[in-house]
């Protein structure tokens, strides 16, 4: 006699194999930080080339008297994360989309990576040392 | 009955009596014979045809009375099975679906059709693409009914209202003219493609199925909606109007709000 076969009354769903959200994160962040840089650079183009005499006013010292206050150093610091991170991420899919062999696109991606690196620690290392007492 | 020099090329013989009113086109087709090119290349036809013809039309002319040689595919020719899709005059359309009227050029000059095969795909004879690399991508979505536990002893159930969210959705037909007008499925056909994310939507908003999450799971990948541009080729280009575009966006609110 064959026996009757039944799955388990309501049971459970297999469970999704979650690969990750990597691409969903890194889509999200392309909205967020573009919302957040239109305000940035904007803000930032405003200041050095309209207000006040724009670029004419811009010297040593005017450097030097922004960075001074956190605010102004958090935002440039943001200014220079999202906009590397953001441009970053536009040209890693370009490279995804337009390279066509796989070692090509690696090294174009480690060119990218590296450039990125390169500039984010950079850029933090001089907002964040910045020593307007230097003298010559 | 003996053998002519025309049907030796395959084609019927003497042409058909011109029908009144039958204006001259040129059609330039993007031919390519995998046994003598290595390029593929242009041939041009002039052909006697009616303003209501349609492309279709055109195609069969040669085909049946100046070379048989042309190769494309057509099996219904009433825009419902989606064999004939094809790049007529720079965009994707159904050969059976586009009337000559809506081609001819102002102020009755020669009017010259452009017809060549759909994009990303790669070409086996003149019109005929190998759409193998785009039923995969089809196919990998798992585009069927997914349920899990006892079935149940009656009708599976499903108000108006839900049938409404995926109706867009079941009008594919699989022509693959989405798919192969998509920028990034030309240059990256990993990409899974419009049509095949179309698919999944029309089973991922069923409220009857049960396979959501593991759809979602495969279009949240690498090659899966984020790589969406949202060009809206895809949605000019559907032969049924569907708004493919907006299927795709309403994957990535599904996967960005995890919730169907």
């Amino acid at each position: 006699m064959s026996e009757l076969i039944l799955d388990k009354p309501r049971s459970p769903r297999r469970p999704a194999a979650r690969r990750g959200n990597g691409e969903l994160y890194s889509w999200l962040f392309m909205r967020i930080s573009g919302v957040a840089l239109v305000v940035l650079v904007l803000g930032h183009l405003f200041i050095m080339n309209v207000l006040d005499g724009g670029v004419h006013r811009i010297n040593f010292g005017f450097v030097a008297g922004r960075w001074a206050s956190p605010f102004w150093q958090f935002w440039d610091l943001a200014m220079l994360w999202l906009a590397q991170i953001h441009g970053g991420n536009g040209l890693r899919t370009v490279i995804n989309d337009y390279a066509r062999k796989d070692a090509t696109r690696f090294w174009l991606k480690v060119l990218l990576y590296a450039s990125m690196v390169l500039i984010i620690s950079l850029g933090t290392y001089v907002i964040f040392t910045f020593d307007p007492n230097i003298t010559d | 009955m003996t053998a002519t020099a025309e049907v030796s090329t395959g084609s019927r013989g003497s042409q058909p009596p011109v029908p009144d009113g039958a204006i001259t086109v040129t059609l330039k087709v993007r031919r390519f014979n995998p046994e003598f090119d290595d390029e593929p290349r242009w041939d041009s036809f002039e052909i006697p045809a009616l303003a209501s013809d349609r492309v279709l039309n055109l195609l069969h002319y040669v085909k049946w009375y100046l070379d048989g040689t042309l190769t494309f595919r057509r099996s219904c020719a009433h825009g419902i099975c989606g064999s004939d899709a094809m790049r007529i005059n720079g965009v994707n359309r159904l050969a059976c679906k586009v009337l000559l009227k809506d081609l001819l050029s102002s102020g009755g000059k020669q009017t010259t059709i452009t017809v060549e095969p759909i994009k990303g795909l790669p070409v086996h004879k003149d019109l005929l693409v190998d759409m193998e690399p785009f039923f995969e991508a089809f196919r990998a979505v798992k585009p069927y009914l997914i349920t899990y536990g006892n079935e149940p002893t009656r009708e599976r159930v499903q108000s108006v209202a839900d049938r409404e969210r995926f109706d867009d959705t079941t009008k594919c037909i699989l022509c693959a003219c989405c798919t192969t007008s998509c920028p990034v499925y030309w240059t990256e056909g990993s990409y899974f493609g419009p049509a095949a994310i179309v698919n999944a939507h029309r089973f991922i908003f069923d409220s009857r199925d049960e396979g959501a999450e593991e759809r979602l799971d495969i279009l949240n990948d690498v090659d899966g909606v984020w790589r969406c541009r949202t060009t809206f080729n895809c949605t000019d280009a559907c032969p049924r109007g569907i708004q493919v575009t907006k299927a795709i966006q309403e994957v990535k609110r599904a996967l960005l709000f995890k919730r169907v």
